[in-house]
């Protein structure tokens, strides 16, 4: 186990992050401030209730959850995309480092990333609602699983992209809209019947439910769902990733 | 002397059917300077990418240290550094940090003494606060350099290091690559430019199309291919060569305009001063005259057909 490029490549991508603190934790500490002033402050004082939790601090789990999601596909994708772009990926491909050490490397960095915001929005929170974590293992839990998942999607994604507007495509086509449709700013019990059974295809919404679960013991769905939900994906993530270095798909000829 | 390398039948195909190594064998020594010698697109590339484990092997062996670079990759790897053609460096990392992290990525903790002793070595000691991006062209190289010998390898491949450098650099370039020999480190370097592999190398290898045309002892090698040509141009076209010229064996080109001398440089004589001395017998008015060098180009094929006559 080659546990030096583990942590070479973490400590590199962690220093990149704080070269570039403005783009990485302010801009997105902003905005999700801004979503707290227009839906929890202004709009939210006009919106009921939803089950006995206040609108402006409904949204928050989800509201991390989107920054989390997000931003551990872009870090993630960014992190591995420069070295293909600039060419010296070239490293990398020579180097003792088997997958799993680069790619922990990497998705470490960008976990560790998202996983700062994520606090630092949970933090911000206090400052607009009134927040009550019921229960705060498994608040983490999801939080810390999360942001690896994501990360290592998002790692995937950078591998697949060959250029700047594919490494976009992604988060804008399919994560947005699936955040966005995926419980962060309602319950999907809100919704008519038929779209809150469309809405179970959407893996986002069982996150966001166990998520705000671990926050005030309400769930869109069970429990046991969402923690296989995400299980799950980081399998099926980790397996895309083994079989990426397996082939050499887009990395060696 | 032992074999630090050695490649063993080594086959490149690409996906899209070009077949870019054809049976490869190759035995670097250790301590030696290696230069492969080769036109754009013999494969030089290909051949470095596939010891060093960037390009996948289609079929045979690379052993680097006795350690086959596929099963056992890991000890194989960790024995080289490679310097690639382009320089691709991250724009805004400083030069400490990307040569610090090279080092950890080959699985290898502090060390500290050793990047400041390449550093100083490559004469950018004094630069290693300095991002990358501010570095001019031949500090940058010097950049990959060190990041290739900031983990201690014993074998070092520079693919082209001189591809679009100036006169002053690339012989900045020879300095640095024979100090480093110096230093007990083997190197392999690609060229298309024949005078680099003259100035650097202790062996040459030729390769084309994917081939090993041969490989040899730089000093053999030169002087087999030392021929020169010995141009003269005539003030007024010549039909045939004078008779007191016909021991030299002229040839006439550019329609009788140019008279050519091949001679051998290694040669204890060239002949030249004895050929001016019968040209000014002959009365013919010379314009101008001037030296030309076999091209690589012409090499190979004078490899390749003498390889077919033999």
């Amino acid at each position: 186990m080659n546990l030096y490029a583990i942590w070479a490549i973490y400590r590199y991508e962690m220093a990149r992050g704080l070269r570039t603190v403005t783009q990485t934790v302010v801009s997105p500490v902003l905005s999700t401030s801004l979503y707290f002033v227009v839906f929890g402050t202004a709009i939210g004082s006009r919106i009921q209730e939803v089950e006995g939790v206040s609108y402006g601090a409904f949204i928050v789990p989800g509201l991390i959850m989107l920054s989390v999601i997000t931003q551990s596909i872009s870090n993630a994708s960014f992190g591995i995309y420069f070295p293909k772009f600039i060419g010296s990926i070239y490293e990398h491909l020579s180097a003792p480092a088997s997958f799993l050490e680069i790619t922990a490397g990497y998705v470490f960095a960008a976990a560790t990333k998202s996983l700062a915001i994520g606090v630092i929005i949970l933090i911000t929170a206090f400052f607009f609602v009134d927040l009550d974590i019921q229960h705060p293992f498994w608040m983490a839990l999801f939080l810390v699983l999360t942001c690896l998942s994501f990360s290592l999607m998002g790692f995937i994604v950078g591998i697949w992209a060959t250029n700047f507007e594919q490494l976009q495509l992604v988060p804008l086509l399919l994560i947005q809209p699936l955040i966005f449709l995926g419980g962060t700013f309602y319950s999907i019990s809100m919704l008519p019947p038929t779209w809150e059974t469309v809405s179970l295809f959407n893996p986002v919404v069982y996150l966001v439910s166990g998520f705000r679960w671990s926050f005030y013991g309400m769930s869109d769905v069970a429990l046991g769902w969402s923690l296989l939900a995400i299980f799950g994906f980081t399998a099926l993530c980790l397996g895309i990733v083994w079989l990426i270095f397996r082939t050499g798909w887009r990395l060696r000829d | 002397m032992t074999a630090i390398v050695s490649v063993e039948k080594l086959t490149k195909q690409y996906d899209g059917g070009v077949h870019a190594l054809k049976d490869v064998d190759l035995e670097i020594r250790e301590g030696e300077i290696l230069a492969l010698l080769g036109p754009n697109g013999a494969g030089k590339t290909t051949l470095i990418e596939c010891i060093c484990g960037i390009t996948s092997i289609s079929s045979g062996h690379v052993r680097v240290g006795g350690h086959d670079n596929v099963t056992d990759y890991r000890a194989a790897r960790s024995q080289i550094g490679l310097v690639p053609q382009e320089v691709n460096l991250e724009p805004f990392e400083t030069v400490w940090n990307t040569v610090r992290f090279s080092r950890g990525l080959f699985g290898k903790s502090g060390g500290d003494d050793h990047l400041e002793s390449v550093l100083k070595q490559l004469s950018l000691w004094d630069k290693k606060d300095s991002q990358t991006r501010a570095l001019s062209g031949g500090m940058k190289r010097r950049v990959l350099i060190a990041k290739a010998l900031s983990h201690e390898p014993k074998v070092l491949f520079l693919d082209e290091p001189t591809a679009g450098v100036d006169v002053g650099l690339r012989k900045e370039m020879w300095n640095t690559v024979a100090d480093l020999r110096d230093h007990g480190v083997t190197v392999i370097l690609t060229t298309h430019y024949i005078e680099e592999a003259e100035a650097m190398a202790d062996r040459i290898g030729v390769i084309s199309k994917g081939e090993i045309k041969l490989v040899r002892d730089k000093d053999a090698l030169m002087s087999e291919l030392g021929r020169k040509l010995f141009i003269i141009e005539l003030a007024e076209p010549a039909t045939q060569i004078p008779e007191a010229l016909q021991p030299f064996d002229l040839a006439l080109q550019a329609d009788g305009a140019e008279m050519v001398y091949t001679y051998d440089t290694t040669g204890d004589g060239t002949g030249i001063t004895r050929l001016m001395t019968a040209l000014s017998g002959t009365g013919l008015k010379v314009r101008d005259v001037r030296t030309e060098q076999s091209s690589l180009e012409d090499i190979f094929v004078g490899l390749v057909e003498g390889e077919g006559r033999s």
